[in-house]
């Protein structure tokens, strides 16, 4: 079985559409200046309309995570795995895998620093993080 | 001559009492695979309508979890009231408190709250299809969650870590509510634990090992509500338990959405709207039902409520606070982690402080005039709370 993909409604697609060019950006407020996520067409917190896109820093931390021992749709052959919450520099928590890291809780730790790379699924590209600096 | 409008029966406004006339739970829990969800509702409904003298026939409002149309039609109900909503395991929570609402307005005269889920056998059930659109869908599940137990449970470790708590702070929850489970021979898990037990039992999601998680039960319960003007004139088997105060929110449509990981929003608002109809405080509460599908949620609960200060739940159940003769007896079925769940696991929390305050518990708490139940939906998505009185 394969691993689950996203199907985007309007309002999310400019944040799929950047994802297949392997940027991840996030919705931000022309009124009110606040980030927001999950994307929406207005602001949640001021109801603006006028609302943009910035590109992240990529960066973060680990906020929390598990290690799933009873494995999702097509994450049956890695063994356990990690399901991450990340917060980004800019204040906005996403959930993730952590890829190339060691599936551990002595691995992976809580203030974890982390940084945004992409995974190829399918037709879709989804953003993951893996340890910041892995890729040096 | 008076031409005022007759005001509808049983109903005068909001000082109206409303009562849980009649309370049951299906005979069997657990393991049922010769009912399906409807008759798992249907088994309920009709032994707490005896319980009130009542058959369907006098029912005018339906509310359950279940498709309401075909709920009431399986029970040959013709009612004038019906209520779908359909927010998690708490959802009979809400239920309860828009059914005050109803009878007090006059939109409805008894009804009843019904619940049927086949969560072990899938007898009946409708298949589990999550929506790829949804928040949920886009930005969670495709990252491997591959159900309540993978995606409820992401947000603990940041609780855990943010108060110098570890992985085996969790099993203290069971631990403490094995010594309900282990004097109640309906419970699922019977078995008076230790920590090592918990510790050792198999891992589900780390830091989650299998009895830090809900089994999967078959059952159904059922609630008949009223005024209790109404009751007055019915011959109840059991003494009427009061609705004190109700409240319900909501806050996000799955954990990684929610605005801190430590706290849950719908904990705190619903059940501080709850204590305020009730004109109670949280030291006015004798006992309390915490929905427990993990085991995080009792540390959420005692704080979010009031009960204890921010990070100092661990310390609270380990005092033994929690258990049978503590200060506060808290999930006194055993709790959904060993009791039963049934997937929606509200009905069956409402029912053991309904039967707490009427006084045909299994285990039974001395002195119980109050009772709080707090229901959580989704994960940490909705929320609903219930003060109860005798
Ligand atoms: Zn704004």
């Amino acid at each position: 079985m394969a691993k689950p993909v996203p199907v985007p409604t309007p309002e999310t697609q400019f944040y799929w559409d950047r994802a297949k060019e392997r940027e991840l950006w996030l919705p931000k407020c022309g009124n009110c200046g606040r980030l927001h996520f999950s994307p929406r067409a207005f602001c949640p917190f001021c109801s603006s309309v006028d609302i943009g896109w910035i590109r992240s820093s990529g960066r973060g931390t680990v906020e929390s995570f598990i290690i799933n021992h009873t494995p999702g749709p097509g994450y049956a052959e890695q063994g356990p795995y990690a399901i991450a919450f990340v917060l980004l520099d800019e204040g906005i928590r996403l959930a993730s895998n952590l890829l190339e890291v060691e599936q551990t809780p002595t691995a992976i730790t809580i203030g974890m620093p982390v940084e945004v790379t992409f995974e190829e699924r399918g037709e879709w590209t989804i953003p993951q993080f893996r340890p910041a600096g892995a890729a040096a | 001559m008076d031409d005022s409008p007759v005001p509808a029966s049983g109903s005068s406004g909001v000082s109206t009492e409303i009562v849980i006339a009649g309370a049951a739970e299906s005979e069997r829990l657990g393991v049922i695979p010769d009912e399906s969800i409807w008759q798992l509702a249907a088994g309920p409904t009709l032994a707490a309508l005896a319980q009130c003298g009542l058959t369907v026939a006098d029912v005018d409002g339906i509310a359950s979890t279940l498709p309401v149309v075909e709920l009431a039609y399986y029970l040959g109900m013709r009612p004038s009231w019906l209520d779908g909503t359909v927010v998690g395991g708490c959802s009979y929570m809400l239920h309860v408190r828009h059914a005050a609402a109803a009878i007090r307005s006059g939109a409805a005269s008894v009804v009843v709250v019904a619940h049927g889920e086949s969560g072990r056998s899938r007898v009946g059930s409708p298949p589990m299809v999550p929506n790829p659109s949804s928040a949920g869908g886009q930005f969670e599940q495709i990252y491997g969650m591959a159900g309540a137990f993978s995606s409820f449970t992401i947000p603990t470790m940041a609780y855990l870590h943010r108060y110098g708590l570890d992985e085996t702070a969790l099993a203290e929850v069971p631990v403490a509510q094995s010594a309900w489970a282990s004097q109640n021979p309906r419970a699922t898990r019977g078995k008076l634990l230790t920590t090592d037990d918990v510790l050792n039992s198999r891992m589900i999601a780390w830091p989650f090992r299998v009895l830090e998680c809900c089994p999967r039960s078959d059952g159904g319960g059922a609630l008949v509500l009223m005024s209790a003007e109404r009751a007055a004139d019915l011959d109840l088997a059991h003494p009427a338990v009061t609705v004190l105060g109700s409240g319900e929110a909501s806050e996000a449509p799955g954990s990684s959405f929610m605005q801190d990981l430590t706290s849950f929003r719908g904990f705190r608002d619903s059940s501080a709207a709850a204590l305020r109809e009730a004109e109670l405080s949280t030291e006015d509460i004798d006992h309390l039902m915490v929905y427990d599908a993990y085991a995080h949620l009792p540390f959420y609960g005692l704080e979010d409520i009031g009960f204890v200060g921010r990070g100092e739940a661990y310390e609270f159940i380990r005092s033994g606070a929690t258990r049978p003769g503590g200060t506060l007896p808290m999930n006194t079925n055993g709790g959904g982690l060993l009791y039963a769940h049934t997937g929606m696991y509200g009905m069956f929390a409402i029912q053991e402080a309904v039967r707490q305050l009427r006084g045909d518990a299994a285990v039974p708490v001395p002195d119980v005039h109050t009772s709080l139940v707090q229901g959580v939906g989704g994960m940490f998505a909705a929320a609903g709370a219930l003060v109860l009185a005798n």
